[in-house]
C-alpha cells in the first residue's frame, strides 16, 4: 500500500488529457495586462507611470510590505495605461496595462537554455533573489514565497516537501514540467534546502505519474538528500496538510502553519521559479499551465508571459469550442471559473479548463438526508452538512467552534454529495464571516 | 459565442451519486428477502408489498401536492423504500385498510409532519409499523405458518413467531431444551422458513442484501454489524449464565427482525447519526434496548421499539459526538 | 374494576398535588428580581425582535431602555415616535422624536437595462456571488437579484419583482429597521427620510465606474456627469467617485433635477403626472419616457394596488 493521507478524500475522474504533451512556448501577445494583486496578501504598487518603455524582467510594481510580492515585465513594450481590468477573482482590479513593442530584456537575465546545477550563494543571498524576483506559491494559492522560507524564530524545519502531486483532475502542467525541467526542478529544490538548512528534501509523486516518479528517482540520485516517494491517488493529497500527512505522517494542529510541524512545502513549479531566479537572475514573468477540457481539439501544456488574456491561451489550443459552458481558471475542483475571456494568465494559473455546456451546470438541489458521506470524505474532520447549515443561519459562534476555519475549501463535500447541496459555498461564506469577527476581535 | 458562459463557485466537476441512485440501490437490496417472502408466503406477500408502496407513494404525492403544496418528488425512491419496509414489517396477510392506515401514518404522521425527506427524527416505516402494533395487535401479530408459493392472502393459517413461541413457553414454565425441540431448526430460520412480518425471515438473503449494499458503498459496515454483535454478546451473557431460561445468541439474532433492523432499518440515513462514533454508541444503544425488551419486556420482540428510542437519541448524539478533527492531536516529530 | 379507577384517580391527583407544591416552592425560592418596568416597556415594543434597535431582541432593547439614563442612541425604528413615546411616559423621560425613514433600493439595472455578461449557478445567495463574483452582469455594483434582502425582512416589505429582477419596498410595510441595509452584500440599501404622501427622489445607482464605461454596463446607470449636481438649488446633491448622492435632509424635492439626468438614473416616485405643458409629460402620453420611470411607476402601482 502506498502512502497517502488517512482520512477523507475522493477520487474523481482524472481526465489528465494532456498528460504526455510537450510543454510549447506561447507567442508572446500583443497587449498584456498585468493585475496588481496575483498573490495573498497586499497589491504591489506601480513603479512605472502610463507611456513608460519597459523591457522584459524589468521591475513595474513593488511589494508592499513583507506579505506582498515583486511584480515584474513579461515583455517590453510600453505601458498605455494602469486601470481596472477584469481578473480572476470576478471583480475589475487594478492592473498594468503594456503594449507589445520589440524583444529587449533587462541585461542581468540569463537567457541561455543551459543547465547550472552549482551554486554557491549564501542563504541571505538566496532568500534575496527570491523575494526580488517575485515568487508565488504555484500551485494556485499564491502566497509569496520569501515568507514561507523565512522561518519564525523560535521554530526549526527538519524537512522540505516539494509538491509534485497535481492531484487535480485534467490539469498536467507540473507532470509536463516535472518531465521537461527534472533536473532544473532538484536544483531549484538543493537552493530551497540550503535557505531552510534543512538536510532532507521529499518529493511526493503520485502514482498516476509512474514517468515523472521514474524520471525524478533517477535524477535525484546525483542530489543528496531528495527522495522521490511515489503516492496512492487522492483528492485533496496536494494540498499542504494532506501532503504532510501523506509522507511524513504529522499533522498540521488547528490553525496551524506547516513550520509548526518542521516542514516547508513547495510546489515543483516554485522550485523551477527558484532556480529561474536563482541561477539565471530571471524574474517570474511567466510560468507553465495546461490548457485542456473534452471538447478542445488540442489539449496542451504551454509555457506562457504573465498577464497574457486567456483568450489568446485558448486560441492555441484550438479556439473555444462551440459546447463551451464554463472556462475555469485551474482545476476542477478549486478553479475559479471565470467571467470574462479578456481575464489574464496571471502567476497562479495552473491551468485553463473548458466544461462543456451539460457538464457545467449544477443539478438540482435536494433536500439533506443525512447520509453523512460528506463527513466521510472531509479530509480535514469537519462535519460540512452541519457548517453549511450553521452558515445559513448566520449562527457564528457554532460555526467557529466547529472549526469552520480549518476547511480548505477542497470542496470534496460538494462533490461527493448525492443531493447536490452547494455545501462549499455556504461554508465559504461562514469563513468569511467568522473571518471577519475573529479579525474585529484583535 | 451566443450564449452566456457559465460562472459559479468551486467545485466545478460532481461525483455520479444521487439520493435516486441511493434508494433504487436499497430497493434493489431488499429484493431477495422479498423473493423468499413470496417462495414462503404466496400471494400475500406480493400483495401486502403492493399494496404498501403504493399506499406510501400515493400518499406522499397527495400530502406534496395538495397540503404542503411544495414540489411533488415521490420519483426519488424514498416513499417506495418506505412503502417496502412497511410491508416487510407486517403479517403476509394483513388486511388492506390496515396497511392504509399504516402507510398514511408512516408518511403522513412519521415523515410529512416534519418536512419530508431529510427532516424526520423517527425511521417513518417503524412509525408506521409500531403504530399498527399497538393499534391492531391482533392482525399484527397473527402470522401466517409458510405455506409455499400458491399460499393465499387474508385466508392463510396463522401461527406465533419463534420468539413468540419461546416467550410464552417461558411464562408457562417450560424450559429452553423443551421450547427449542417447538421452533424451527437454525438452518430453517437462516433460509426463512417460519413464522414471522414478510421482510424479517430470511436471514441468507438479508444479508445479501448487506454485502450488495457494502459493495454499492450504500452504507457503512458500523451499524448493522455493532448491532447485531451487541445482541449476540448480551444474549449469550444470559445464555451462559442461565442456559434453561435463555435463548442462544444465534437464536436471537436469526429471529424477530433483528437482521431486518440491523441492515436496513437502523441504518435509515435520515436517523441515524452521522459519524462512524455516534452510529457505533447508537447500534449499541439499539442492541442493549433490544436484548432488554425480549428478556424482561413483555413483547417477545423489540427490535423496531429499540431503533425508535434511539432515533431519539440521534440529535443528541450528532451534537456531541463529532469526527476527529484534523490535526487535532499534536503529533511533535 | 371501579377500585382501580378509584386508585388511578387518587394517586394521580396526589402526584399533580405534589408536583405544584413543588414547584410553587422552587419557584419562590429562585426567584429573580427584575425591574417590572421592563415588562411594562416590552408590551409596548412591536415585539418584532427584528434587531432594528441594534439589540438582540425587544426584550434586550427594554431592558437598555429602562437601565439608561436618556434615550440617546435608543430609538425602535420599527415602532417609530408614538412607540417612544409611549416608553418614555412609562419611565418618566423625554422621548426624542426622529423623522420616520424608509428603504430605498439604490440600483435600477433591471435586465433590460443592463444585460447579463454570465449566467450564475451557484448557491442562490447575493453574499456567496458577491464574495466571488462582481455579479452576473457588466456591472460590478449593482443588484445581484438573489435576494438576501428579501429573505431577511420580517415585514414583508419587499419581494422581488419577476420583470425586473430587483427587490421592490413597499412603503407601508417598511419599519426601517436596516435589516436589508446589512443584508445587501453591495450595500445598495439605504434609510431614507420619510417625505410626505412617501414621496422621494434619489440617485438609483451605486456604480462608480467612468461614466463611459457605466454607461455601456448598464442603461439607467449614474455617469457622473454632474448634471444635477449643478442644478439643485439646495445643494443637496454631492458628486463622489463618479457618482451622484442626494441627500435626504437637504433635498426638498423639487423635482428640478429629475429631468436633467441623461441616463433617467434619478428617479422620483409617488408625484403627481407633470402638468399638461410640460414637455416630459408629453413624452409620457407617448410612451417615451424613460424606461426607469416607468418601471419604477409600475411597481409603485402594483404596490398601491396590493394595498387596495
Amino acid at each position: 500500500m502506498l502512502k497517502t493521507f488517512a482520512k477523507g478524500g475522493i477520487h474523481p475522474p482524472e481526465n489528465k488529457l494532456s498528460a504526455h504533451v510537450t510543454i510549447l512556448d506561447l507567442p508572446v501577445p500583443k497587449t498584456v495586462s498585468i493585475p496588481l494583486s496575483q498573490h495573498l496578501g497586499v497589491p504591489a504598487v506601480p513603479v512605472v507611470d502610463k507611456g513608460d518603455a519597459v523591457k522584459a524582467g524589468q521591475l513595474i510594481a513593488k511589494s508592499e510590505g513583507f506579505v506582498s510580492s515583486n511584480i515584474h515585465s513579461p515583455v517590453s513594450g510600453k505601458v498605455v495605461k494602469i486601470d481596472k481590468v477584469p481578473d480572476t477573482s470576478g471583480y475589475k482590479k487594478n492592473a498594468i496595462v503594456i503594449e507589445v513593442e520589440g524583444d529587449e530584456w533587462i541585461e542581468t537575465v540569463d537567457r541561455n537554455g543551459d543547465l547550472i546545477n552549482t551554486f554557491d550563494y549564501s542563504r541571505e543571498e538566496i532568500l534575496k533573489k527570491i523575494l526580488e524576483a517575485g515568487i508565488v506559491g504555484m500551485g494556485g494559492a499564491t502566497f509569496p514565497s520569501h515568507v514561507k522560507l523565512t522561518i519564525p524564530r523560535g521554530k526549526k524545519a527538519n524537512y522540505l516537501i516539494i509538491n509534485g502531486v497535481e492531484c487535480e483532475p485534467y490539469l498536467t502542467a507540473d507532470h509536463a514540467l516535472m518531465m521537461q525541467k527534472g533536473e532544473e526542478i532538484l536544483v531549484g529544490t538543493m537552493i530551497l534546502k540550503k535557505v531552510l538548512d534543512v538536510d532532507k528534501a521529499l518529493i511526493g509523486i503520485e502514482r498516476n505519474k509512474p514517468d515523472a516518479i521514474e524520471h525524478l528517482t533517477r535524477l535525484s540520485e546525483k542530489y543528496p538528500g531528495i527522495e522521490v516517494y511515489p503516492l496512492q491517488e487522492k483528492y485533496p493529497q496536494g494540498g499542504e496538510k494532506q501532503l504532510i500527512k501523506a509522507l511524513i505522517n504529522r499533522e498540521v494542529p488547528s490553525g496551524g502553519l506547516p513550520i509548526d510541524v518542521g516542514t516547508v512545502v513547495h510546489n515543483v513549479g516554485t522550485a523551477f521559479a527558484v532556480y529561474e531566479a536563482v541561477q539565471k537572475n530571471k524574474p517570474l514573468i511567466e510560468r507553465v499551465l495546461t490548457v485542456t477540457g473534452k471538447s478542445i481539439s488540442k489539449p496542451s501544456n504551454f509555457r506562457v508571459k504573465i498577464g497574457t488574456p486567456i483568450s489568446d491561451v485558448i486560441e492555441a489550443a484550438g479556439g473555444l469550442p462551440e459546447d463551451t459552458g464554463k472556462i475555469i481558471s485551474g482545476g476542477p475542483m478549486m478553479g475559479k471559473a471565470i467571467n470574462d475571456l479578456s481575464v489574464p494568465v496571471t502567476k497562479g494559473s495552473s491551468g485553463i479548463l473548458i466544461l462543456p455546456e451539460p457538464e457545467a451546470k449544477r443539478k438540482k438541489i435536494d433536500p439533506c438526508i443525512r447520509c453523512s458521506r460528506c463527513i466521510n470524505v472531509c479530509p480535514m474532520g469537519l462535519e460540512p452538512y452541519l457548517l453549511m447549515s450553521l452558515s445559513q443561519k448566520n449562527l457564528f459562534e457554532r460555526l467557529e467552534n466547529e472549526k469552520v476555519m480549518d476547511c480548505i475549501e477542497c470542496g470534496s463535500c460538494s462533490y461527493t454529495c448525492p443531493s447536490n447541496r452547494p455545501l462549499l459555498d455556504y461554508i465559504r461564506l461562514g469563513k468569511v464571516n467568522v473571518g471577519k469577527i475573529i479579525r474585529s476581535r484583535k | 459565442m451566443s450564449k452566456l458562459i457559465t460562472i459559479s463557485p468551486s467545485p466545478h466537476v460532481f461525483g455520479s451519486q444521487s439520493v435516486g441512485r441511493l434508494m433504487y440501490g436499497v430497493i434493489l437490496a431488499l429484493v431477495p428477502a422479498l423473493l423468499v417472502s413470496v417462495f414462503f408466503y404466496g400471494m400475500g406477500a406480493i400483495i401486502v408489498t403492493l399494496l404498501s408502496i403504493g399506499f406510501c407513494v400515493l400518499f406522499e404525492f397527495l400530502i406534496q401536492k395538495f397540503i404542503l403544496k411544495t414540489e411533488v418528488r415521490i420519483s426519488d425512491g424514498s416513499a417506495m423504500v418506505t412503502g417496502l419496509l412497511l410491508a416487510f414489517n407486517v403479517p403476509s396477510n394483513l388486511p388492506w385498510w390496515i396497511i392504509m392506515i399504516g402507510a398514511l401514518i408512516a408518511i403522513g404522521v412519521g415523515k410529512m409532519t416534519f418536512g419530508g425527506l431529510g427532516n424526520n427524527p423517527f425511521n417513518p416505516a417503524l412509525v408506521g409499523r409500531v403504530f399498527l402494533l399497538i393499534s391492531f395487535p391482533v392482525q399484527m401479530t397473527s402470522y401466517p405458518v409458510p405455506g409455499g408459493l400458491n399460499t393465499g392472502y387474508v385466508d392463510a393459517v396463522t401461527g406465533a413467531t419463534p420468539l413468540g413461541i419461546i416467550k410464552e413457553g417461558l411464562k408457562s414454565g417450560l424450559s429452553i431444551s423443551d421450547l427449542m425441540k417447538e421452533v424451527p431448526g437454525y438452518l430453517d430460520l437462516f433460509i426463512g422458513k417460519m413464522g414471522g412480518s414478510l421482510g424479517e425471515i430470511a436471514a441468507a438473503a438479508l444479508i445479501l442484501g448487506f454485502l450488495f449494499m457494502l459493495f454499492r458503498k450504500i452504507i457503512t459496515w458500523h451499524i448493522p454489524v455493532t448491532m447485531v454483535g451487541t445482541i449476540a454478546l448480551f444474549t449469550g451473557i444470559l445464555w451462559l449464565i442461565n442456559p434453561d431460561k435463555n435463548a442462544d445468541p444465534l437464536f436471537h439474532v436469526l429471529t424477530g427482525g433483528v437482521l431486518l433492523g440491523a441492515i436496513f432499518m437502523a441504518t435509515d440515513y435520515v436517523t441515524s447519526p452521522m459519524t462512524p462514533k455516534g452510529m457505533i454508541i447508537y447500534s449499541i444503544g439499539i442492541g442493549a434496548i433490544t436484548v432488554i425488551i425480549r428478556v424482561f419486556g413483555s413483547y417477545p420482540e423489540g427490535v423496531s421499539f429499540a431503533i425508535l428510542i434511539m432515533n431519539g437519541f440521534v440529535p443528541l448524539i450528532n451534537r456531541y459526538i463529532k469526527p476527529k478533527r484534523f490535526g487535532e492531536e499534536v503529533k511533535h516529530g | 374494576m371501579s377500585s382501580v379507577v378509584l386508585f388511578t384517580i387518587v394517586s394521580l391527583s396526589v402526584l399533580g398535588v405534589l408536583s405544584a407544591i413543588i414547584l410553587f416552592f422552587v419557584a419562590q425560592k429562585f426567584k429573580v428580581f427584575e425591574d417590572p418596568r421592563i415588562d411594562q416597556v416590552e408590551e409596548n415594543l412591536p415585539a418584532a425582535n427584528c434587531g432594528g434597535c441594534g439589540f438582540a431582541g425587544c426584550r434586550n432593547f427594554a431592558e437598555a431602555l429602562v437601565k439608561s439614563e436618556s434615550f440617546d442612541g435608543l430609538y425602535c425604528p420599527v415602532g417609530g415616535n408614538e412607540t417612544m413615546e409611549k416608553v418614555a411616559q412609562i419611565l418618566g423621560r423625554e422621548a426624542v422624536a426622529q423623522d420616520p425613514k424608509v428603504a430605498v433600493l439604490r440600483c435600477n439595472g433591471a435586465c433590460d437595462f443592463r444585460p447579463k455578461t454570465n449566467q450564475y449557478d451557484g448557491a442562490s445567495s447575493c453574499a456567496i456571488e458577491s464574495a466571488l463574483y462582481g455579479g452576473d452582469t457588466g456591472c460590478q455594483y449593482g443588484c445581484l437579484g438573489l435576494g438576501d434582502c428579501v429573505d431577511v425582512c420580517n415585514f414583508d416589505a419587499l419581494h422581488m419583482d419577476p420583470v425586473t429582477g430587483l427587490p421592490v419596498v413597499n412603503d407601508t410595510n417598511c419599519t426601517a429597521c436596516g435589516a436589508c441595509v446589512d443584508a445587501c452584500p453591495k450595500d445598495l440599501f439605504e434609510l431614507r427620510k420619510r417625505a410626505k404622501k412617501d414621496r422621494k427622489i434619489y440617485v438609483a445607482c451605486r456604480n462608480e465606474d467612468k461614466g463611459g464605461i457605466a454607461r455601456k454596463n448598464c442603461e439607467v446607470a449614474c455617469t457622473g456627469c454632474t448634471k444635477c449636481f449643478k442644478v439643485c438649488p439646495y445643494e443637496a446633491i454631492t458628486m463622489n467617485n463618479n457618482l451622484a448622492f442626494i441627500d435626504a435632509d437637504k433635498c426638498k424635492l423639487c423635482r428640478k433635477c429629475v429631468p436633467e439626468c441623461p441616463t433617467n438614473a434619478i428617479i422620483e416616485i409617488g408625484f403627481p403626472p407633470p402638468k399638461i405643458k410640460e414637455p416630459a409629460d408629453v413624452e409620457a402620453t407617448d410612451g417615451k419616457t424613460g424606461p426607469a420611470e416607468t418601471i419604477m411607476k409600475e411597481s409603485k402601482e402594483s404596490i398601491n394596488n396590493k394595498e387596495e
